[in-house]
Formats: C-alpha cells, structure tokens, sequence
C-alpha cells in the first residue's frame, strides 16, 4: 500500500468510530506514490475526541497501533496553539501514523492517553513538564526531568530562564569564583550552608 | 513468633538507590519501597543530567548543532549523529553517496559493538563478576582507537554530517577494521559460552523480571530489550534505511534458553547475538565499499522547506527516533528525541512489583539504560 492509501485507510477507519473524519495535514502524499513526500502528512482530531481517537487507534483491527513511539508538543504562539503529536506504528500492519491535536494554548489541556498506552504515562509527565499541557486523568501527573518548583514550562517559545535557581546563578558571567563561592551563601534557605555573618555552619546536629 | 518480632517490619521501608549509585548506570535514582527484601515498588527519579538539548536546537543552525547530538547518547554517538543528518537530510530532499552510506554503516556497527561490550561487561558486573566487565572493555577500547583514527574523536564523534561523513577511510584503515573482527570473533564464542554460560550468571538472569510481548510493545520498549520478548523487529530488516537492504544478516530473538522468554537472560543473549551480526555486516560493507564522494553537495546555509518528519534508526538500543519540524528559516523549531532508554526505564516501576532488591539491579543492567538519553 502506498503512503496515501495508508493514511486514507487510517482516515476512513477513524471516521467509522468517531463519527467525524480526521483532517489531513502535513506533506499531503503523491496520490500515484511515485516520489516520497519531503515530510510526514497527518490526521488530525478535535482535542475533545482525542482519547477516543487514540484508543480507537490502537483497538480497531484494522488499525492496531500497538506501539507509541513518541508524543511530543509543539508550541505555536503565533497561532496561539500548542499542537500535540502522537507518533504510532501498528507491529500488526506494519504501518506508521502521526497523529494530532491542537490545544488553546492559554489554557492547554487534554485527555490523558496513559491507559490507552502505558508509554504515554512519562511523555505526557514531560508534556507537563516541558510545555505546561494539563493531563486530564494522568495518573501521577508529576514533572519528569526538571524540579517540581522550577519556574515555567522551557519548551514553550516564550519562556524566560530565570536569572538564579533558589540562589544559584544560571549565567556563567554572574557565577563567582571559587574563593567567593565559599564565602556565599547559597545553600543557606535549605539550612546546609553557612551563617551570612561567617559564623557557625547552621542546620545540623551543633544546637 | 514473639510478640516483639511481630511488631518487627510492618511498615513500608523506603530507601534511596541512587543518583551515585554504581548499578544505576549515570546518575539516576530510584525509590525504592520494600517490605525486608521484597520490593513493593520502585519509582525511578529522573532528570539529572537534563541538559535542555532540546531547546537547545531551537537556538542552533541545523549543522551547529550535529556536535550536540553527540551528548544525547555518549555510548552510541554514531548513531544520534545519524538519525539527526538523515531527518535532515529527508526536510532537504538530499541524496547521499553510496560511500558515505556504507561508511556510516561500517561507523555505525563498530558503535553498535562497542555499546554492547559495555552493556553486557555492566550485565556481568552488576550480578557479581567484574572480570567479564574489564574484558569487555578492552575489546571496546579498540574499537574505540579505531573510530578515534575515523573522525578523530574517541566517544563524541561527530562523524556522520548532513549529506554524508566527515573523513574518507583508506586501506590501512580498513585492514585494521578486519584484522580487529577476526580477533573478536573467538571472543564473541568464548564470551557466550565462558561468561553466558557460567551457573551464577544463569541463574542470576535466568527466568529474573520477565517481560511479556504485549508489555514490552505497550511500554515502548525497542531494539534488544524487545526482541528478547519474541517480539521479531529490527528497523534495519523490516522498514530499511541507508545501505542495510544490500547485506545480509539475522535479527537474533528471544528464545527462553534458560528461562521465560523476556527474562534478563534473554537480553544477554540477544545482545551477544546480535554482536555477531554485527561482525558479519561489518565484513560484508567493508567488502563492498563503493568509490566515489562521501558528503553530498550540502547547501552552505542550510534551509529546509516548512514540514516535519519523524525519522527512525535502529540504534545500538534499538529505535533512536528525532521528530524534527521545520518552520522555514536556518534553525529547527522543534526537535525531540525519543530514545530507548526513555522507555525502558518508565517500565521500571511496573515490573519492579514483587522483585528483590538484588533482582532490580539485574533488571536495570539487561534493559542497558543511559541516564543522558533519557534526560536529554
């Protein structure tokens, strides 16, 4: 089958179970399939219908998308989406799909397809993470790599790095060397370092 | 039981393995909850060797940031270097000489090797035998002063650009390549019947955290770590790419020699397996080495048309995919990684339910997990 029957056959088997056809984005493929398209074409659903797309995905014998590879959000302000991307290939049929769906990005939030596949559960925990999409029905809805207080969501386009991480400074120009290093004190709020009028070390087991 | 003795160990014990940990393979933690030496369940804490690798794309041209995606995976670079040039390549329409495909092939296995002497040397050593392990890692090292003779450049390569390599081979190079596989080879058998053969290593990853077809795809998990599972796939075989096509080889499976099938045992040996393969694609592409070009005419600025794709490659650790999106202008939009390790350790708390302690520290070494490419 050809790259634009593939993806016909995916379109009309997720039209059948929703009730509605997933538009066609992207690379649109040759219809003859004589050149490869440059990039991946996609169907896309309503953010609403996306947990019932992705397990219709992977439940219908005719599609059977056993295996996430990959789930990833794009952030578009100058459209004021952040559009998520599901990556899915069928061991069964041996076929790749990319699937989508586009979020308000004031306010993103979406199904939690973590049932559905149980690979979802640390990309959608990035997703939080990186880009600040809410999982709806996630089980442990944590960030994943950076710290639960860190300022934002890094991957959205806009953010900012803060100037310092509770008293660390993240330039390399504001670091200190390392004679004044010793003598600040940064570890201080969580009671590690040492007393800023250089007495004892605080914390610990003196008092 | 006396009654103080009843009292003894109703609670849940939680204990930190981890982020120094030597079993935990980079720096990375893991909660463990345990009733004495039964685990109830262990939480893997992620992120600390999160680089923003991703965001770092955003900031650099296409080409720049080639040397980065070194730092994805320090253990397989060639690779990463790969799928990002070929993801590229793809957005650009670019063809690559036949050379440069072969050359990467050839990089590529001699990687795939090499990731596999430290894999199966952490196997051996995290279940007790450290010898195997500093055996291993003198094969490795050879490979390593082979690639360092390639590109220059013993771990970060940057060696596969967009449109080709960066350096051609000559003879010498290439005989020093042969000479080095037929030293390995008896080592590859003494490896499989000495060490894989041995009743503590048997016993220690024999029929130890089995991991059933249906889960091993639910969660992700690709190349070796799938395939011990009986799951038969090998992007190399089933959606080629490159030169693969053109030679032969065999996708070693699962087969539940001394065990289940998806026990640790079986991710040994698949690897070992798959190092002959290896071995065999390696003579096969330094024999046919076509002449001709090893980069393709590369636009100077590199600007690929609006679009995206999601590329692909089997890795050392099996699929290393990049989704890549470009909006137009000479820095991507969008990059992420998607890699093995990422999958094989979020199944770490599902089937950390009911193990013991010591049998965890078998589970994370035969998944061969590697903190930076889960943390990017």
């Amino acid at each position: 089958m050809s790259p634009a029957e593939e993806l016909a056959t995916c379109q009309a088997a997720l039209a059948g179970a929703l009730g509605e056809a997933p538009t066609v984005g992207g690379a649109a493929p040759d219809p003859a399939g004589a050149a490869a398209p440059a990039g991946d074409a996609w169907l896309e659903v309503p953010a609403a219908r996306w947990r019932e797309a992705c397990r219709a995905a992977r439940d219908l014998p005719e599609l059977g998308f056993d295996f996430l590879r990959s789930l990833a959000g794009v952030d578009r302000p100058e459209a004021g989406r952040i559009d998520v991307v599901a990556h899915l290939f069928s061991y069964r049929h041996r076929r790749a799909l990319v699937l989508r769906t586009s979020l308000e990005r004031a306010a993103p939030e979406l199904d939690s397809v973590a049932q559905v596949w149980p690979a979802a559960d640390w990309h959608e925990r990035e997703l939080w993470d990186l880009l600040g999409v809410r999982l709806r029905g996630h089980p442990d809805l944590r960030r994943l790599l950076l710290p639960e207080d860190w300022p934002g969501h890094p991957l959205r386009k806009d953010w900012q790095e803060p100037a310092e991480y509770r008293g660390i400074p993240t330039r390399r120009e504001a670091r200190a060397t390392a004679g004044e290093l010793a003598k600040q004190t940064y570890l201080a709020p969580r009671g590690l370092g040492r007393d800023p009028a250089g007495g004892q070390p605080d914390g610990g087991g003196g008092a | 039981m006396s009654p103080e003795l009843q009292q003894v160990g109703r609670e849940e014990f939680v204990l930190n393995m981890g982020p120094h940990h030597p079993a935990t393979h980079g720096v990375l933690r893991f909660v463990l909850h345990t009733d004495g030496e039964i685990m109830r369940r262990a939480v893997p804490e992620v992120g600390y060797l999160h680089r923003g690798l991703e965001k770092l794309a955003e900031a650099h041209t296409y080409a720049a940031y080639v040397p980065f995606t070194d730092r994805i995976n320090y253990l397989e670079s060639m690779f990463c270097n790969q799928v990002w040039s070929m993801a590229v390549e793809r957005l650009l329409g670019l063809q690559v000489p036949r050379r440069a495909e072969y050359l990467r092939v050839i990089a590529c296995e001699l990687n795939r090797i090499a990731n596999h002497c430290i894999a199966l040397g952490s196997i051996a050593m995290d279940v007790g035998a450290y010898t195997p392990f500093v055996y291993l890692l003198r094969e490795r090292e050879a490979i390593n002063d082979l690639l360092e003779a390639l590109c220059g450049n013993r771990l970060t390569y940057h060696y596969v650009r967009i449109g080709g390599v960066a350096h051609d081979v000559d003879e010498g190079w290439q005989g020093k390549v042969r000479a080095y596989l037929d030293h390995l080879e008896p080592i590859l058998d003494e490896l499989h019947s000495l060490v894989g053969g041995n009743e503590i290593l048997v016993r220690r990853l024999g029929g130890v955290a089995v991991i059933c077809a249906s889960d091993a795809v639910g969660w992700g998990l690709v190349g070796p770590n799938l395939r011990a599972s009986g799951v038969d796939w090998d992007l190399r075989r089933d959606r080629p790419y490159s030169v693969y096509p053109e030679l032969s080889f065999e996708v070693p499976v699962g087969r539940g020699e001394q065990g289940q099938v998806g026990d640790c045992y079986d991710r040994w040996t698949v690897r070992v397996a798959e190092m002959r393969q290896s071995v065999r694609l390696l003579r096969q592409a330094l024999e046919r080495l076509p002449a001709g070009d090893i980069l393709a005419k590369v636009p100077r600025s590199i600007k690929p048309p609006a679009g995206e794709v999601y590329q692909p490659v089997e890795g050392a650790r099996g699929e290393l995919g990049l989704y890549l999106v470009s909006d137009g202008s000479p820095k991507p939009s969008r990059a992420k990684w998607r890699s093995s390790s990422f999958a094989a350790l979020s199944i770490v708390e599902h089937l950390s339910r009911g193990l013991m302690i010591a049998d965890l520290v078998a589970l994370i070494a035969s998944l061969d997990p590697i903190a930076p490419e889960v943390d990017r």
